[in-house]
């Protein structure tokens, strides 16, 4: 295998919880990234699944550094990002950008599309302003949007516009790596497929490394190359989207795939959900041993003592379960 | 292409379709608003006349006639005339000048301290902003007539002196106001998006972060004035305020209130004068409350 483009080793994003008005003190912590490794080629898609609170989130802006990682590397094109501070990291940034969950809220109210873009497209180059707007409808005809609407304001759009406008706002650094947080969570099922084939087809043009986070398995199959599947922190599953899916190694990943509908009659009607029961624990008490065992249909006396590294199943393919190759 | 287009065609050569701006909007959402509009009409009409005080005062505000004495309103003197024989109407005006000038110049400087203070400490937050804020809970705690009185004792009475130390006084307020507006912008996910596009803080600042709380700082500004107004009469009430033969309204009404048996037009017209602006400016920041307003804006 080549060098990965993109690799996290043992990125561990932790949030104090603090007491006390003027002297605050630790009372404990919040392990809300807890030792994730990951290796991605350039081009390459990733979704990233998992419940809510479980983390996903937190991992894509610590991959981002719009949270710094307590502890590990985040390594992108043989820089370690999590070392750079202020101008390095901020001239870093043309490399990799975000795109947010609610289009209502990731857009400067205030500003026209044309403001909004224009300060993207200016942030990184010197751009001379009679060069400007035409920059601007190329870029909002990349993501299928009329020039006509250069002058109007967030609010003037429906929400598929609005992701619109803020996938070109993240395209115009011209960046390898987007992590799209929940990008169509927000948005009408009618709107979801046009968002997800719009970032589909850009990652194929552009090459761009895409991590995609969502909470909803039927969402990631088809735009991702690879899955991985969060639980508390962790990755408990990775492997090719079509292997995932066909054959899922942990537990969770089984509970999931279940809960997918299937658009075939015949086959929904056969459909057999495995109903998870009870909340995911507190990411601030996790459970002893597997952080799953709590709720897990498999789980067996070792499960509460023993933490499972995520190990290679077979080739491409690893996962973080005592029992995987029992229970498979 | 995969993505399906909007059903929107590009064809390039078509006309731009024009935004409206959220200020466009709030502006049509006030100008709808009768009592608004009446009180900043009759603001603007009275602050003209009032700096148009020298060119339009039918009459000099300290040219006094002894032998004339205090007479009630008539053909000659509108308003009448004090006890020293000046014209009370001119009197007003060239008082509404100070009290006007008092109460925008001293707003001015508590809106430009306060947003300042409240956007560093709501932006920095953690230590930063704990400290800042304990500071303004001091500062609150303190009676700050006594302090207003101690300067103007020290330094003399000088009216300059009087803006700065009611405006000192009065940003108290707007500081917290922006900075609780600051510490939910800050979550905002194109305040996150503006960090992760590699901006610099200062742009952040200035065009994601002013601009957004600029409507609550603006509807706070004009109930200020106001205030700072009523703070200045009071001031000059107990002495503190403009030297005579200079007036404003403060003065004016505190020495009506000696003769209003006698001569009440002379506590009737100043005090109207001041509670109708104190009326016309409250009016106008309720209207630009609601037009500003980031609730009633629409999605």
């Amino acid at each position: 295998m080549s060098e990965p483009f993109l690799e996290l080793k043992e990125v561990r994003t932790h949030f104090p919880v603090e007491h006390g008005i003027l002297f605050r003190h630790r009372v404990g912590t919040v392990r809300a990234v807890d030792g994730v490794s990951l290796r991605l080629q350039r081009g390459e898609v990733l979704g990233l699944v998992g419940e809510s609170g479980c983390g996903k989130s937190t991992l894509g802006r610590t991959i981002l550094q719009l949270l710094p990682p307590t502890e590990g590397a985040v390594i992108l094109a043989g820089k370690n990002l999590a070392e750079l501070r202020g101008g390095a990291l901020r001239e870093a940034r043309a490399d990799f950008q975000m795109v947010f969950q609610d289009p209502y809220a990731s857009l400067n109210p205030r500003m026209t599309v044309f403001d909004t873009l224009a300060e993207a497209i200016g942030a990184h180059k010197q751009v001379p302003s009679a060069e400007m707007p035409a920059r601007v409808a190329a870029l909002m005809e990349k993501v299928g949007l009329s020039r006509r609407f250069v002058k109007k304001y967030p609010h003037e759009f429906s929400g598929g516009q609005r992701q619109r406008i803020a996938i070109a706002r993240a395209l115009a650094v011209e960046p390898k790596l987007i992590v799209a947080d929940e990008p169509v969570s927000a948005l009408d099922v009618s709107i979801q497929a046009q968002i997800i084939n719009l970032l589909a087809g850009l990652s194929r043009e552009m090459r761009l490394t895409l991590i995609f986070i969502s909470h909803d398995l039927s969402v990631v199959k088809h735009i991702s190359d690879r899955i991985a599947v969060m639980y508390l922190g962790k990755i408990v599953e990775s492997g090719p989207a079509a292997g995932v899916f066909e054959k899922p190694l942990h537990p969770y990943t089984k509970a999931l795939i279940s809960a997918v509908a299937i658009p075939d009659p015949e086959r929904e009607k056969k459909r057999q959900r495995i109903i998870l029961s009870g909340d995911p624990p507190s990411p601030l008490r996790p459970p002893s041993g597997c952080a799953f065992h709590p709720r897990c249909p498999d789980a067996n006396a070792d499960c509460s003592r023993v933490t499972p590294p995520l190990e290679e199943f077979q080739t491409g393919r690893e996962v973080a379960c005592l029992r995987a190759r029992e229970i498979s | 292409m995969a993505a399906p287009a909007q059903p929107v065609a590009i064809t390039g050569a078509e006309e731009l379709e024009a935004g409206h701006s959220l200020w466009q909007d709030a502006w049509l959402r006030l100008r709808k608003n009768k009592l608004a509009v009446g009180g900043g009409v009759f603001i603007l009409v009275l602050a003209l006349a009032s700096f148009l005080s020298p060119l339009i005062a039918p009459h000099s505000y300290d040219t006094q006639n002894l032998a004339l004495g205090a007479t009630s309103p008539s053909g000659q003197h509108w308003l009448g005339t004090d006890d020293l024989g000046r014209d009370l109407l001119s009197r007003i005006l060239y008082g509404g000048r100070i009290s006007l000038s008092v109460g925008l110049a001293a707003t001015l400087v508590a809106v430009v301290i306060g947003v300042l203070y409240g956007t560093i400490s709501g932006y920095f937050g953690g230590r930063v902003d704990v400290l800042m804020m304990r500071i303004v809970d001091i500062l609150f705690s303190l009676p700050f007539i006594i302090f207003v009185i101690l300067l103007m004792v020290i330094y003399g009475r000088n009216i300059y002196l009087l803006f700065l130390a009611i405006g000192a006084v009065e940003w108290l307020d707007m500081s917290r106001i922006v900075r609780g507006q600051v510490l939910s912008l800050k979550k905002q996910e194109f305040i996150e998006a503006a960090q992760a596009l590699g901006l610099r803080r200062r742009r952040i600042i200035l065009r994601h972060m002013i601009p957004n709380v600029l409507g609550i700082v603006i509807i706070y500004g004009t109930l200020i004035v106001p205030r700072v107004m009523l703070t200045e009469a009071f001031l000059s009430f107990l002495g503190f305020g403009v030297q005579p033969p200079m007036s404003s309204w403060g003065t004016l009404i505190s020495e009506g209130a000696r003769s209003m048996e006698e001569f009440p037009w002379l506590l009737i017209f100043p005090g109207l004068a001041f509670s109708s602006t104190l009326f016309s400016l409250n009016f106008v920041g309720d209207g630009l409350r609601d037009a500003l307003d980031v609730r009633a804006s629409k999605d």
